[in-house]
């Protein structure tokens, strides 16, 4: 799905990448508000949801490869992490739904989460780990 | 890096990937290894005194070291563990402290040697290989 399409799903405030939104491909969608978890679960073209502000969710960001990250909660990031965001050309959007309803809209809108586990194949914890692609 | 410094933090970790990419190093293992080292950065700075990152390219792989004068590990195990942190109030508002930092970076590397020793510091060696071409 188009990162535009997302941010109208979410009617999402557009803080930087505007000129990339129409180009983006997200994926699958992270919601998380640890960074290890992020670094960790998280694969490429993927949109990651959080209530982190401070800079270095964007150095994760560019770690990994996001492509763009939506602030929950109506939460605002300062003007230097916008900046930074603009110079990595990474996406920045904010929803005033929270994390979980965020996440929820667009689950149903068939975005998967980035486990690659479901309830449907038996949510089967004894998978192992896929190392980050 | 300094320990406690969370402005500069992170920028050994984005200057190792720059320096990858412009050696068009393959993707997925440039992947691998930011987020080894930045994992390693964020350990120095969260838990030591001060450190350094050393990148080495050669033809047998990446090779990174981060190197710290600290408290050191008195547990290497339990900080092994997943979900284990010792991590200051501080860092875990910033998002850090999930205890995935070393379990992250084992699955993150093809070889990980540490070294620590309790009030002197810690040596992680971090090995990458390269994908064989099939």
């Amino acid at each position: 799905m188009k990162l535009i399409a997302i941010q109208k799903l979410l009617n999402a405030t557009i803080l930087t990448g505007k000129e990339l939104l129409d180009h983006l491909e997200v994926k699958m969608i992270c919601g998380s508000d640890l960074i290890s978890d992020v670094l960790s679960f998280t694969k490429e073209r993927s949109l990651l949801l959080t209530g982190l502000t401070n800079p270095q969710i964007i150095r994760a960001a560019e770690m990994i490869d996001l492509c763009g990250i939506v602030f929950v909660r109506g939460k605002r990031p300062g003007d230097d992490v916008i900046r930074m965001a603009r110079e990595r050309k990474i996406p920045l959007l904010v929803t005033e739904l929270p994390l979980f309803e965020s996440c929820g809209v667009l689950y149903n809108a068939g975005l998967p989460g980035c486990s690659g586990l479901s309830l449907a194949t038996g949510g089967d914890k004894s998978v192992a780990a896929p190392r980050p692609s | 890096m300094e320990g406690n410094n969370f402005t500069t933090a992170g920028e050994a970790a984005s200057r190792v990937k720059r320096t990858l990419q412009k050696l068009g190093i393959d993707s997925a293992l440039i992947r691998r290894v930011s987020i080894a080292t930045y994992e390693a950065e964020m350990n120095i700075v969260i838990h030591a005194e001060y450190g350094k990152i050393v990148l080495q390219v050669d033809a047998g792989g990446v090779t990174v070291l981060a190197e710290d004068r600290g408290k050191g590990i008195p547990d290497l195990n339990q900080a092994m563990t997943a979900g284990f942190s010792t991590a200051s109030d501080r860092a875990r508002a910033m998002g850090f402290g999930a205890g995935m930092g070393l379990p992250n970076i084992k699955k993150c590397t093809d070889q990980l040697e540490i070294d620590t020793q309790v009030n002197v510091g810690t040596k992680v060696v971090m090995k990458f290989t390269y994908p064989t071409t099939s």
